[in-house]
């Protein structure tokens, strides 16, 4: 009876394994060759590592990859900081299924047009500023400044935070608080000791889920940024569509994945160590 | 599982329902196109009046597929990879040349072609297509200067140089462009803007990195709404974009700086891989009817290459010097030259160091 | 920390709307601009109305947006299962690297890569590269939100199934789906959710007179959206909010009909 059920587990392991390696190898590894392979030809065709060479010589580049992690991290960490509480009173609510429902609600609205509502509230005469002046201040410039670029980016990426935190969250046994609380734990200890531990897979996904993209965020940074913050999704852009240089914008392409890899390698092998 | 399943059915049901409003619509639209004569148009958005498609339907029994793109880099590398099948496109000068020298675009025939009188001669024969082989005017316009009257009087931005004025700190918004933001350094600096001499390159990246503390942001299209808001008293960008600006607020002018400027054109060609090539001929001639060039000038708003279409329009329109320009103007203007991928490079790493450089 | 409660949450959700807030108000203005509220009118509900191309730009958008995520969902939740049987911790650690390469990659370059893989292989652009192409980078995130679901799943559970002579059927629909369903659902709104928001791979992959809205909007952008696009937000956002609140009425009635199943089972 084992023997059987673990081979049929078996069969439908690799079933699935068969499904979604397909998807791996045509939309993944292919592309990821194809990336690769671009990166390594010059124009004309020939093989050559100029490209990498460039990029890691060139002082422009250098500062932008620095700018994109310094802003990618920023922007995951206010987001981290909304988003925890957010989820965490969200699974406290009574129909809390239907409120995480309004928090993703205003991504399906276009980010375009997001984008194009925070320059109206954000501009010399908008929402913002005009309630400045009412209250008897000056107007001051929003726009165009690191700090409307992070609200805004911060903005957009909140509910890619809040969805799998809440999702930890939500898990977590009720019991397990209330017997925290029994033992003579206070809510602050509760918190510290119990559910942020339990909420770890969740906070793992969201920082990876906001991270990541926050690197090459690229319409942000040229409507509410004003190209005052670059990030290398700027560059990429720019290579892919204005210089028509595949080659090189493949190579930042490469590099970041490259990067990407070597962080998720880095903090598994950190969760495994902490568990065994 | 049940609810999984049951979730599953409803996704489905709800895409049934969209696939069959779909074709409900579809078949509706219908009625109003005859036979199955159609046009793969390929245009930039918002570029013609729609409401001339539904006219050049009715007319000639063509049906138009009409879909946009919203850089010349992006169509081109569209019609290139293939997949795709355009009949019509609307390429800008020096991507005329670089599509027609890449074997991209079908020659013109010219037995097919009508109302080419109509067309300003000044437009024809241009550099980037010797003999109009491949390509037919459309619009055409200029890099200038949009500015707040309210702030700034023309005579304090006359020239390139005067952006340079230290009186305009964090107050200049610059389209994000190498071309055209290095081109207009270069005039400054009494050079060509198809400068391929690495001094003058370098010397006018050194001079462009002294104006960041005038900069306030470097941004695309969009320029035109901040304008209109108020947000920034100069901007450096095109006339089309220019006239929409000032068509919102009335406190915005434009002007072309007496040093001389870039001059652009847009052309209507025909790809290579065109499948209704009789359609798109079709469409150009329609398009080069006076009448309709008129109409479509006032919808979109660019200046129009129809000499035809420009005495139709009003008075005032006319007589703007700042979208139909002065011959001394047109003198001053040049027109780029098609880079290769080496100058192209370097005019944007140059540019992208400027950006960095704040 | 109930007390703070409340009024966090109402701060984040006005956060969360104010934009959207601000775009229905101006889809209501009589005159052109998101900027001076010229006075209330319906006009730019009824160009919408007569933009014909748009509805139907909206229907394909939404056809694309439905069918890709639940095929992304449900190759996604297949993906989750084969790596969290994968015991091997090198080919785990490839595996899940390999998933997040699409996530990682700026869009610009998916849709590169994307135009490439499809013009090798000769296919038509049009609706299904699109579709195709939506599937495959809505996948990763499926595949995000369910693996944490299935490695805080105890492990006791399957195998108690297992002694009582369940199976693997019978362990997946009763045991496992059941624990793992609220990452599904998750996965599959952030699979809509980015489907609906792309614009950069789309872009590419399209072609032969199909298109999405974010595309349209994007290319109509060059000359400053017009508040029509304001129009068709609004209806978009009233339509999910509809959705959202039929979801959780239908959820309720659910819940009260479950209610004496579960007591029992507590017994």
């Amino acid at each position: 009876m084992t023997m059987s059920f673990k081979k049929q587990k078996k069969g439908f392991t690799s079933f699935y394994m068969g499904i979604y390696g397909l998807w791996l190898l045509a939309f993944v590894i292919a592309p990821l060759l194809l990336l690769l392979f671009k990166s390594l030809q010059t124009q004309g065709g020939h093989f050559t590592l100029a490209n990498y060479q460039t990029f890691f010589t060139s002082g422009p580049y250098l500062a932008m990859t620095f700018n994109s992690i310094w802003y990618a991290f920023l922007i995951t960490l206010i987001t981290l900081v909304f988003a925890y509480p957010t989820a965490y009173f969200l699974t406290t609510l009574k129909n809390k299924q239907f409120w995480l429902l309004m928090v993703i609600l205003p991504t399906w609205i276009n980010l375009l047009l997001k984008t194009y509502a925070f320059i109206g509230l954000l501009g010399q005469g908008g929402l913002v500023n005009s309630s400045l002046t009412g209250l008897g201040f000056h107007p001051v410039q929003l726009l165009f400044t690191d700090w409307s670029f992070l609200l805004v980016a911060a903005y957009v990426e909140l509910p890619f935070m809040i969805l799998p935190i809440f999702n930890a969250l939500n898990e977590i046994d009720p019991l397990l608080t209330a017997a925290s609380q029994d033992l003579g734990a206070n809510n602050w200890q509760t918190l510290r000791k119990v559910i942020w531990p339990l909420s770890m897979p969740g906070v793992k996904a969201g920082i990876q889920a906001v991270f990541i993209p926050s690197l090459s965020l690229f319409m942000i940074t040229r409507l509410i940024g004003g190209n005052r913050v670059i990030t290398l999704g700027t560059a990429i852009e720019e290579h892919f569509l204005v210089t028509q240089n595949w080659a090189f914008g493949s190579t930042i392409g490469v590099i970041l994945i490259v990067a990407m890899v070597i962080t998720m390698l880095l903090t598994q092998d950190k969760q495994k160590g902490g568990r065994s | 599982m049940k609810k999984i399943l049951l979730s599953i059915l409803a996704i489905l049901v709800a895409v049934v329902g969209l696939v069959a409003t779909k074709a409900v619509f579809d078949n509706s639209r219908k009625d109003e196109v005859t036979g199955k004569k159609v046009l793969n148009f390929y245009n930039w958005g918002d570029y013609i009046d729609p409401a001339l498609l539904t006219k050049f339907t009715k007319e000639t029994g063509y049906k138009v597929n009409y879909q946009t793109f919203d850089s010349n880099e992006a169509m081109y590398t569209k019609i290139k990879q293939g997949g795709t099948n355009y009949d019509l496109t609307v390429p800008s000068d020096y991507m005329v040349d670089k599509m027609s020298s890449e074997g991209l675009l079908a020659p013109l025939d010219k037995s097919k072609l009508t109302g080419m009188s109509n067309i300003d001669s000044r437009f024809m024969n241009q550099s980037f297509d010797k003999g109009n082989k491949y390509s037919v005017p459309y619009f055409w316009g200029t890099l200038g200067i949009l500015y707040n009257k309210k702030k700034v009087s023309p005579d304090q931005i006359d020239s390139w140089s005067k952006l340079w004025s230290p009186q305009f700190k964090r107050q200049i918004m610059l389209v994000d462009s190498a071309r055209d933001i290095l081109g207009m350094t270069l005039i400054s600096q009494g050079k060509s803007v198809n400068d391929q001499n690495v001094a003058d390159l370098a010397a006018a990246q050194g001079k462009l990195s002294t104006l960041m503390p005038n900069v306030k942001a470097i941004v695309a299209d969009e320029l035109k709404i901040y304008m209109a808001q108020g947000e920034a008293s100069i901007g450096v960008t095109y006339s089309g974009e220019a006239a929409q600006a000032m068509a919102q607020n009335s406190d915005l002018a434009y002007l072309v700086p007496k040093d001389g400027s870039n001059e652009w054109f847009d052309n209507l060609v025909i790809p290579k891989n065109a499948k209704h090539k009789d359609a798109a001929y079709a469409l150009i001639n329609f398009l080069n009817k006076p009448e309709n060039a008129k109409q479509n000038a006032e919808y979109v708003g660019y200046a129009t290459a129809n000499k035809g279409a420009y005495a139709l329009l009003p008075a005032d329109e006319k007589s703007d010097p700042a979208f139909y320009p002065s011959a001394k103007t047109l003198d001053s203007l040049q027109v780029y030259k098609t880079f290769n991928q080496e100058w192209t490079q370097r005019y944007n790493d140059a540019f992208l160091e400027f950006k960095i450089s704040r | 920390m109930k007390k703070m409660r409340t009024p966090y949450l109402i701060f984040m959700f006005l956060v969360l709307s104010l934009p959207i807030l601000y775009l229905v108000f101006y889809s209501f203005n009589a005159g052109t601009t998101m900027q001076g509220f010229a006075g209330f009118s319906f006009k730019h509900y009824s160009e919408l109305w007569q933009d014909t191309r748009l509805i139907d730009i909206v229907l394909e958008t939404g056809i694309v947006a439905l069918l890709s995520s639940l095929l992304a969902t449900i190759i996604g939740t297949l993906g989750a299962l084969a790596i969290f049987r994968v015991h091997r911790r090198t080919i785990k650690g490839v595996l899940l690297s390999l998933n997040n390469v699409l996530l990682v990659s700026p869009d610009v370059i998916i849709g590169a890569a994307f135009l490439i893989l499809f013009t090798t292989l000769k296919l038509s652009l049009g609706f299904m590269t699109v579709l195709l192409s939506h599937i495959a980078f809505s996948i990763p995130i499926v595949v995000l939100m369910v693996l944490p679901r299935l490695k805080e799943m105890n492990p006791d559970l399957v195998l108690a199934a297992q002694d009582l002579g369940a199976r693997p059927t019978q362990v997946l629909g009763q045991v496992t789906i059941p624990v793992i369903t609220p990452g599904i659902v998750a996965g599959f709104f952030m699979a809509l959710t980015y489907s609906l928001d792309d614009f950069a791979v789309t872009f590419f992959v399209t072609g032969n007179g199909f298109s999405t809205l974010a595309v349209e909007i994007y290319s109509r952008a060059r000359q400053g959206v017009s508040l029509e696009i304001n129009a068709l937000s609004t209806l978009i956002f009233l339509l999910s909010l509809a959705i959202a609140l039929a979801y959780y009425f239908i959820n309720k009635v659910g819940k009260r009909a479950k209610t004496p199943e579960l007591k029992e089972k507590v017994k």
